[in-house]
């Protein structure tokens, strides 16, 4: 494994001066200018149509930095898309157009959030269930116990706190810049801290951590709550954005596949210890930039689905392929 | 079910165990119970659900009326039967959800109500199962890429080709012969009065794969494979070879599902839904370790109609669909922390 995991290593040794978040938004800005000039409209080439495209990457760019945290220490969530919804449900439903209820909706959705995380984490690390399986189970029941009581939009969302997807400050919209905020505090945290380092540690090697002296439990039920956490906030973000929360939105978005893929695109690797908030990041806006372009040159929403299936396979291949062990 | 010598395999391990000693003391009423431990948990719930069924509802314990059942769970049965290859050899296989619902709708296209291209139809959706499987196993064996991640892939892609062919909306319409696998019910057979032929299909793919698995070569070499691949190795496996099979046993039971179900549900564009989760949570019901080395074509087909019979109880009981997937999660989560726990005081 570790002569082999980084082809990200081995593309450092080649280009030594670009890291492999700035080579894929470079490679997704080149494409997307040159998809924009062949498609004559070299005009969406500004901070705007740039802006727009960072706007479509907010959603996904919240759960992908919990999602980050969740495959660093060594697991994987796959009840994200759940909860997603079940925030966006919540925060519409608890706030019910009153301005006065903003505030307990999201502390609500928050404490929801965490709640969850912290089932997900138990479960991996006190019942021994694989974190695939724990996870897919807790969807399951986030997805069923929701579906169960609300069949349809949900509640309302006040005016005021729709300014978080559509408000701006300058041309940068508040969602954008919150979301960008919340990923250079978690890559901060991840590089300078403590408990970043404990991540690292436990997700690359669990055993060598707890004989360190590291409560390794109580670090992997730390990273699914913020898991769970960033999932939250992309609920709130799509209850602000949509208006209202429904019980589909968070599977519409295919949040768990997608968050799964974008941050082992940003170079983060499955096995866990390897990996950062900045990849994920760039992972993200590359989707976003795929999406615009897809846009552009009209291709087929059927179509598209397909050639996003074959980019994510060729996207973790491109990482994998030079590996010397078995993958299953 | 022809449990009995797929269990009798594993058993030898703790007799092993008890050999070691310190057990004997104990040994009187370890060994009359030995013949109990041999039988797997998931019989015993098995059982306790069909009764509580048959119980709720006394047409059920009828012959007519337990084949009826059968033959309502045979895709997810044969869904596990070919899962549970990809399992023991280490992986996921989510994309048979999108296989089924591909296979449905690209038949119904093709065929579109003439009776006699059933037979080349069928021919296609084989070939496509096949390439399917062939390209899964690939993907994982030669370019690495972790099997969950793979088959999401193939699963977005898949439904994406099947919505694509078919506009969106399901097209097409297909024959009575096609629908003979998934509807027709032969009638007056004696003892069990009548036979659907799903049932058949199940019978026959059933111990096609509980030969493959515990009956041949290849079947030990998944399981080596997934216990550990570089020892598999290095023991003469090819593990590619080994590997992309088990895919391709996978791929073929979603074939073979699909047709079932294209003759008895329909044509829709959601009828694989979700079928590859309930595959996969019938195979670790029926005790397949996940990540590989363990797990048997048997107890994953009992763990399909387990959790088939606890859908029927739920439905009987009047729980309300979306509720029922609350309880196949929490089943998911309990029937792993169980054999956590079973393998915990094992040691």
């Amino acid at each position: 494994m570790t002569a082999t995991v980084g082809s990200a290593a081995g593309a450092g040794r080649r280009l030594p001066r670009i890291p492999v978040p700035a080579a894929l938004i470079l490679g997704g800005v080149l494409a997307w200018a040159v998809t924009m000039v062949a498609a004559g409209q070299p005009g969406q080439i500004s901070v705007d149509g740039f802006v727009s495209i960072l706007q479509r990457a907010t959603a996904l760019g919240f759960v992908a930095i919990g999602q980050t945290f969740a495959i660093l220490v060594g697991s994987i969530d796959l009840s994200v898309a759940n909860l997603v919804s079940v925030a966006a449900v919540m925060a519409s439903f608890i706030m019910q157009g009153d301005p006065a209820m903003i505030v307990p909706a999201v502390v609500a959705v928050l404490a929801i959030g965490a709640a969850v995380g912290l089932a997900n984490g138990l479960i991996v690390t006190q019942l021994g269930v694989n974190p695939l399986i724990a996870t897919l189970g807790t969807g399951l029941i986030l997805q069923g116990v929701l579906s169960t009581s609300f069949q349809n939009f949900a509640g309302a969302v006040p005016e005021a706190f729709q300014v978080f997807a559509y408000g701006q400050i300058g041309p940068f919209p508040i969602g954008v810049l919150t979301m960008l905020g919340m990923a250079a505090v978690a890559g901060l945290t991840l590089k300078y801290t403590v408990f970043g380092a404990r991540i690292y540690a436990v997700g690359g090697n669990r055993d060598g951590a707890r004989l360190a002296g590291i409560k390794t439990t109580r670090v992997v039920i730390q990273a699914h709550m913020l898991c769970s956490l960033g999932a939250a906030m992309t609920g709130l973000y799509l209850a602000s954005r949509l208006r209202s929360g429904a019980p589909w939105v968070g599977r519409d978005g295919v949040y768990d596949l997608e968050s799964i893929a974008v941050v082992v695109i940003g170079g983060t690797i499955l096995a866990g210890g390897r990996g950062g908030v900045a990849g994920t990041i760039a992972g993200v806006i590359v989707f976003a930039f795929i999406d615009a372009i897809f846009n552009t040159i009209g291709i087929d929403a059927y179509l598209k689905q397909v050639l996003r299936g074959a980019i994510i396979i060729a996207a973790v291949a491109a990482y994998a392929y030079r590996m010397k062990g078995h993958v299953a | 079910m022809s449990g009995g010598d797929a269990d009798r395999a594993p058993a030898p391990a703790p007799v092993a165990e008890g050999a070691a000693g310190a057990a004997r003391a104990g040994g009187g009423w370890r060994a009359r119970l030995g013949g109990l431990a041999r039988i797997h948990p998931i019989y015993i719930v098995l059982i306790a659900l069909l009764v509580a069924i048959a119980w709720m509802s006394p047409v059920f314990a009828e012959p007519a009326g337990m084949m009826n059942f059968l033959r309502r769970a045979a895709p997810l049965m044969i869904l596990a039967a070919g899962q549970v290859f990809v399992i023991v050899a280490g992986g996921f296989d989510l994309a048979v959800g999108s296989l089924v619902t591909l296979v449905v709708l690209g038949s119904a296209l093709m065929i579109d109500g003439d009776p006699t291209m059933t037979g080349i139809t069928l021919a296609v959706m084989v070939g496509v199962g096949v390439a399917v499987g062939l390209v899964n196993g690939a993907i994982v064996a030669y370019l690495k890429v972790p099997s969950i991640i793979a088959t999401l892939g193939m699963l977005i892609s898949l439904k994406g080709v099947a919505l694509s062919l078919s506009g969106g909306s399901p097209q097409g319409y297909l024959p009575e012969n096609f629908r003979f696998f998934g509807r027709h019910t032969f009638t007056d057979i004696p003892l069990i009065g009548i036979l659907p032929v799903a049932v058949i299909v199940l019978v026959v793919f059933g111990a096609l794969a509980i030969w493959l698995m515990h009956g041949t070569r290849f079947g030990k070499q998944v399981l080596a494979l997934g216990d550990n691949p570089r020892a598999a190795e290095l023991a003469g496996v090819n593990v590619p070879v080994v590997r992309i099979g088990a895919f391709l046993i996978s791929a073929l039971s979603a074939v073979v599902a699909g047709v079932l179900l294209g003759g008895f549900a329909g044509v829709s564009t959601d009828v694989g839904d979700g079928y590859e989760l309930q595959a996969i949570a019938a195979a670790v019901i029926g005790g397949a370790q996940l990540l590989g080395g363990r797990g048997s074509v048997p107890t994953a087909i009992a763990g399909a109609l387990t959790l088939s019979a606890l859908f029927t109880l739920l439905n009987l009981l009047g729980f309300p669909k979306p509720l029922r997937d609350a309880v196949q999660g929490l089943i998911l989560i309990a029937a792993v922390a169980y054999t956590m726990a079973q393998r915990h005081r094992r040691g």
